[in-house]
């Protein structure tokens, strides 16, 4: 008990670690502009009092160690600043668009894990047979597909052409909230399924890996079921591997995410990031940023904690 | 007679690259599409801007393969230079990414020291998702051809590093590299004549798939309007500028979506069967 609570200090040390590089690497990447990021952001038409007065209200008059100080004070109270644009706290710009983007992503990754699971395990337990070699050439197909591609062609077939699911939007905050998960369908499927290729590849390989094992033969020796030798002695051991890879996934649907929600117009997380980048709403994108990373350096340390839950060999 | 001697070893090695079945497809996809791309004046039936306003949104045909846009403009031979564009920024980026991961992981991997903050400096750029560092880079350095290609660099770094750094503490502790330094051979030289050397072919794998992710992600970015300027013809752009006619005109999305999806898909066979072929562990799996 003494050793895992030592491990779990040091991973969670080593997590805050992270946390405050991401703080730091976010903080360069804006000062990094060429020239002045007030002046930048308000354009050529702006008076010197105009870039002095956004200079100030954004802190940039400061010595960098000061900005530096303000940044983390900001963040450790929950300030990510001020929207130039929206002209309120990015705190709630992001809240305001955190729903669609929550969704998108949680379905996604259910679609991908409902498509890698089952075909992963079944095409490692076939290996060499034609489904096989199928199910192999898909995953490197789906894998090169951009998944903003892929939900424009699904606009095309199952909105336009059949009108089964709408082709953009969100609906409202008054708009049910069933309707509003149909909206989801055709970004969560392109999302999901350009994502689920490489969960099957990694659960096909860590299947493989397993399936060679001494205490697969063993089980299967004493005479275990085929269902049960694959299900609870293969697949639990391969089980580590799959979790890191649908943890790592995340990154990749929220990457995705960016993109689709602007191809189907959904007013979540991505499509504020994109029309900040195109105002050059600096506080907005470091904001996002921030939320992002802390968010996935958050998920795979649940990964990590969940080891345990899943093989007790692992130690922390 | 020396001349044969000493080819003999490339024929040999490169017929059994070939053999793989996986590299060989990925080879000539990717040399065609390169091919496609250098020799594009020659290919291309009509000048990629050559506007023709009576042929707007035309449905492929003999005289158009792809279609045209709605400028006129032929698809296929907008293809054919966008490929050149594409090829070229993600060939920029395997560069910036190649040289900072390279120098990032062999400091890891080789000096003890630096290993600990080159790692968690590493862990956190890997916590951001790819379009997302690199959009917020662009939006810093201002939307350029360059900048698309440095902050691409920048954001695919960590993923060589992460590699070499592996490659270089296997390294460090075998016999021939401790030999090299007994032997008193100053450090850059044991770094650059066994160190570096010695990782090649992991660098070469994780540069091919950096290739093919640079790809899909330049054609992100500038699906977005925050890559390089929509004048300039790329997959990603073609299909920004063809997406408010996707409805009565297909073609404007289907041919550069392809285009994308086949070259990425090249490159992707090509990592894989490169990777198989330095580690034959995986290609048995495989």
């Amino acid at each position: 008990m003494a050793r895992i609570s030592w491990g779990l200090l040091h991973r969670l040390g080593g997590m805050l670690i992270v946390l405050a590089l991401v703080v730091t690497v976010v903080f360069i990447i804006v000062r990094v502009t060429p020239g002045d990021p007030a002046a930048v952001m308000l354009g050529s038409d702006a008076t010197p009092e105009d870039i002095a007065q956004l200079r100030s209200r954004m802190g940039l008059d400061a010595p960098l160690i000061v900005q530096y100080g303000q940044f983390v004070g900001g963040i450790l109270r929950g300030d990510l600043g001020q929207s130039i644009f929206l002209n309120h706290p990015v705190t709630q710009a992001l809240a305001a668009r955190a729903e669609p983007t929550f969704f998108l992503t949680l379905f996604s990754i259910l679609i991908a894990v409902a498509i890698a699971l089952p075909v992963g395990v079944l095409s490692a337990v076939r290996r060499g047979t034609l489904f096989d070699q199928i199910v192999v050439t898909l995953t490197m197909v789906a894998a090169s597909v951009p998944s903003f591609w892929l939900g424009l062609m699904l606009i095309q077939v199952f909105a336009v052409g059949t009108g089964w699911f709408p082709a953009s939007g969100y609906g409202g905050p008054d708009t049910p909230f069933l309707e509003r998960l149909h909206h989801l369908v055709l970004p969560a499927v392109a999302l999901g399924v350009v994502n689920s290729a490489l969960i099957t590849r990694f659960t096909r390989a860590a299947m493989l890996d397993v399936l060679g094992e001494d205490y697969v033969r063993t089980a299967r020796a004493k005479g275990a079921n085929e269902r049960r030798v694959i299900l609870k002695h293969a697949l639990k051991n391969a089980l580590i591997p799959i979790i890191t890879v649908i943890g790592l996934s995340v990154a990749m649907l929220v990457a995705g995410a960016v993109v689709t929600e602007t191809v189907f117009g959904l007013p979540g997380v991505g499509n504020l990031v994109v029309s900040a980048v195109l105002r050059r709403d600096y506080p907005v994108i470091q904001g996002t940023l921030l939320v992002v990373a802390a968010i996935y350096v958050l998920i795979n340390f649940i990964v990590d904690m969940l080891y345990i839950l899943v093989d007790p060999r692992v130690r922390l | 007679m020396i001349a044969a001697s000493t080819t003999m070893p490339v024929v040999a090695g490169l017929r059994r690259l070939f053999r793989n079945r996986a590299i060989l497809l990925g080879a000539i996809v990717l040399a065609l599409v390169v091919l496609a791309a250098i020799l594009a004046p020659l290919i291309a039936p009509y000048a990629p801007n050559k506007l023709s306003i009576v042929n707007k949104l035309k449905g492929p045909s003999l005289t158009h393969l792809f279609g045209t846009d709605e400028f006129g403009r032929d698809i296929f031979s907008r293809a054919i230079y966008a490929g050149r564009i594409s090829l070229l920024v993600s060939l920029g980026v395997v560069f910036i990414s190649t040289v900072l991961g390279v120098i990032m992981g062999v400091a890891a991997g080789y000096f003890r020291q630096l290993d600990a903050p080159i790692s968690r400096l590493l862990d956190a750029m890997m916590s951001f998702p790819d379009i997302l560092l690199a959009i917020a880079l662009v939006a810093a350095l201002g939307p350029s051809l360059a900048t698309v290609i440095i902050a691409l660099g920048i954001t695919y770094a960590p993923r060589l590093a992460r590699i070499v750094r592996g490659s270089t503490l296997v390294l460090r502790e075998l016999p021939y590299i401790e030999a090299a330094v007994a032997m008193g051979l100053p450090t850059w030289q044991v770094l650059m004549r066994h160190v570096l050397l010695n990782l090649a072919s992991p660098i070469l794998v994780q540069a091919t798939f950096v290739f093919a992710s640079a790809m899909l992600a330049e054609a992100s970015l500038s699906f977005l309007g925050v890559g390089v300027s929509s004048d300039m013809p790329t997959w990603g752009t073609m299909l920004a500028s063809g997406r408010e006619f996707m409805n009565n005109a297909p073609w404007l999305m289907i041919f550069p979506g392809l285009a994308i999806v086949l070259s990425v898909l090249s490159l992707q066979l090509l990592g894989d069967g490169l990777r198989d072929l330095v580690d034959p562990r995986l290609a048995k799996e495989s």
